[in-house]
């Protein structure tokens, strides 16, 4: 299964991956000199798990960052449910159904776990500003509705017990947990993952892993994820691309990928003599 | 002991996002607003109700509003004095065009008016953030009191440039003017706090508040998740104006009856009120409240006990609510930076767990 989007297929542990959610045609993004991505194509199959990995500074998070529409690239194209995305701005994108979380924790420290979660699901709401005033009617019915659904994310993600504490007081590893909650909230059909198990243990790890593999399988989202732990991503994914100096070096399942020279010599560096 | 969650379960999401969701404060709360409306307006005075009450009632809405603003939404504002005079200065046209319009009415257009204006200043906060936000506020602070003194139509081109509210009434009680009673100014004011305090307290809770709140804390992460930056700061900006308005009607309106411009909504205002907020407590409507009573009842008590109690003259007094205030702010955000509020939060944590803490 190398980059040819199929229509169907079943995986061995029976998801069902379907044609391409996204596709990257050409994608070129410059920083005033500085060439951060070159013509980079790939594409995202509904309902797979796919990784991005490199070296540091590939370019991998550019890649996250023009996917959910805060970088806009100088050149290509980027089709999304196979048509071609209009420039738009990051809040729009999210009523796209896409969402995603970042590398270094982005949660508002401000406020309880609870709340933070609440805020994945801003794009669902239709109450204005008027009928919250009041709290009666459709702002109160909403606002149950939501909860509802937030609340089966933090019983998935076993997050109960500290839904009203404030996320300022929490460990790394539970802010994480709560990110990924937060954008889970908004029932996306793309879930971004920036590095989604940096600076946690081996456990952690594991929790980690088993809940985007829950996700994967249980809500059937679509993964895109940047990580570095090379036995995680193997084991994760479905399908990787690898990334080095903006350029798209490899692509394919991690048994292609582990087996790639191109991709070996830009781990472990090569001789040039 | 005394105050108590055991045996107190939400059994529904209702319940549990209702602004108390525990009984005893439910029934604290139920309590305030019985002794507020049924019992002190029958007890009132004019010392009480002239330097203590209505000043404290229409100092909370202002600070709700800047408290929304600042607090929830994170964008600094100086411009609270000359937000005041938009709502002073509509009430008073308001008031003089339409004698026949209830003035109870006159109070939320007015509110409405500085809402929108509030919301034209609140433009560059798209572009600018902090200081320099602050410094455009500022700027809008004095142009709006310039523009007050030297355009002849807001004050009816009356030969001393200030304003005085006509005796209206409400149901044929005076409200407004001389001849106003201590408890009718007392209860107009009480009136629109509790209206302010219910309405900032649903906005806060759902998810208009929300969406403040997360373009406070992480404004990347927020548009992020769909929130639109614009939508929510300016209607945080227009909130906001929108009780400030109000308060700046209250103010000139019925507590003072008659002001002049620069002297009623000075920089020294927005200060003030600033100063409220961050003693009661940034982002939180109780620390509003905590924060006016505060900065009001702070120079009636050291009056007190300097000029009553000690003998000292009246001046030095003055004085030295100065020297005591500021230091008291300097203290506030060094040791809690999260005010009062934050104060009462942690003695309610320990009142649940006394008198065995562990």
């Amino acid at each position: 299964m190398n980059n040819v989007s199929q229509d169907h297929f079943v995986t061995a542990d029976g998801r069902s991956i379907g044609g391409a959610l996204m596709e990257m045609q050409n994608i070129t993004l410059r920083f005033g000199g500085v060439v951060a991505l070159e013509d980079i194509s790939f594409d995202i199959l509904e309902g797979e798990v796919r990784a991005i990995i490199g070296p540091n500074g590939a370019g991998k998070s550019s890649m996250l960052n023009v996917i959910s529409g805060f970088y806009v690239p100088q050149e290509g194209q980027v089709l999304y449910r196979g048509s071609l995305r209009p420039a738009m701005k990051p809040f729009q994108v999210a009523t796209q159904g896409i969402a995603r979380t970042f590398q270094n924790i982005a949660l508002f420290e401000g406020m309880s776990v609870l709340d933070n979660v609440m805020t994945g699901r801003i794009t669902k709401i239709k109450s204005g500003i008027f009928s919250q005033m009041i709290w009666k009617g459709r702002a109160e019915r909403e606002e149950i509705e939501n909860r509802e659904v937030v609340e089966k994310i933090i019983d998935f993600l076993e997050i109960q017990a500290i839904r009203k504490t404030p996320v300022s007081r929490l460990p790394y590893g539970l802010k994480k947990r709560v990110e990924l909650a937060r954008a889970l909230a908004a029932e996306p059909s793309l879930l971004l993952l920036d590095e989604p198990m940096a600076g946690m243990n081996v456990e952690e790890k594991e929790d980690m892993s088993r809940f985007i593999l829950d996700v994967n399988s249980e809500f059937g989202t679509t993964i895109a994820l940047i990580e570095h732990d090379m036995s995680v991503v193997m084991d994760l994914s479905d399908r990787v691309v690898v990334m080095d100096y903006g350029k798209k070096i490899g692509d394919g399942t991690p048994d292609e990928i582990r087996n790639n020279q191109e991709v070996i010599d830009a781990y472990l560096g090569v001789s040039h003599d | 002991m005394l105050y108590r969650e055991a045996g107190d379960f939400s059994t529904s999401y209702t319940a549990d996002s209702q602004t108390f969701p525990i009984r005893f404060d439910r029934y604290r709360y139920y309590f305030i607003l019985v002794v507020a409306f049924l019992v002190i307006p029958f007890f009132v005075n004019d010392y009480w109700a002239n330097a203590i009450l209505v000043p404290f009632l229409i100092y909370s809405i202002a600070a709700i509003g800047l408290n929304i603003l600042t607090g929830y939404c994170g964008q600094v504002s100086l411009g609270t004095g000359g937000f005041m005079a938009v709502g002073a200065y509509s009430f008073y046209k308001l008031m003089t065009a339409f004698p026949e319009i209830s003035i109870m009415l006159h109070v939320l257009l007015s509110g409405c008016i500085t809402a929108a204006v509030v919301t034209l200043f609140g433009l560059p906060s798209l572009r600018i953030k902090g200081f320099y936000l602050a410094v455009a506020t500022l700027a809008a602070q004095f142009f709006l009191v310039w523009m007050f003194n030297k355009v002849p139509w807001f004050y009816n081109y009356s030969m001393t440039g200030m304003i005085g509210s006509p005796e209206r009434t409400v149901l044929g009680i005076v409200v407004t003017g001389p001849n106003t009673d201590a408890w009718a100014k007392y209860f107009v004011c009480l009136i629109f706090v509790t209206l302010c305090g219910i309405i900032a307290r649903n906005l806060t809770r759902g998810s208009v508040g929300r969406k403040w709140m997360a373009i406070r804390d992480m404004d990347i992460a927020a548009e992020i998740i769909g929130v639109n930056p614009l939508k929510a700061k300016l209607s945080a900006f227009a909130v906001s104006g929108f009780f400030i308005g109000i308060a700046g009607a209250l103010y000139f309106g019925v507590f003072l009856g008659a002001v002049e411009v620069t002297e009623a909504f000075g920089i020294e205002k927005s200060f003030m009120v600033l100063f409220m907020i961050i003693i009661g407590g940034l982002g939180s409507i109780f620390g509003s409240f905590a924060g006016a009573a505060f900065m009001v009842l702070l120079p009636v008590l050291l009056k007190n006990v300097f000029v009553g109690g000690l003998g000292w003259p009246t001046d030095l007094a003055a004085h030295l609510y100065f020297v005591i205030a500021g230091g008291l702010i300097i203290m506030f955000l060094i040791l809690e930076p999260h005010g009062l509020a934050q104060l009462w939060r942690l003695a309610k944590e320990k009142l649940r767990l006394w008198p065995f803490p562990h």
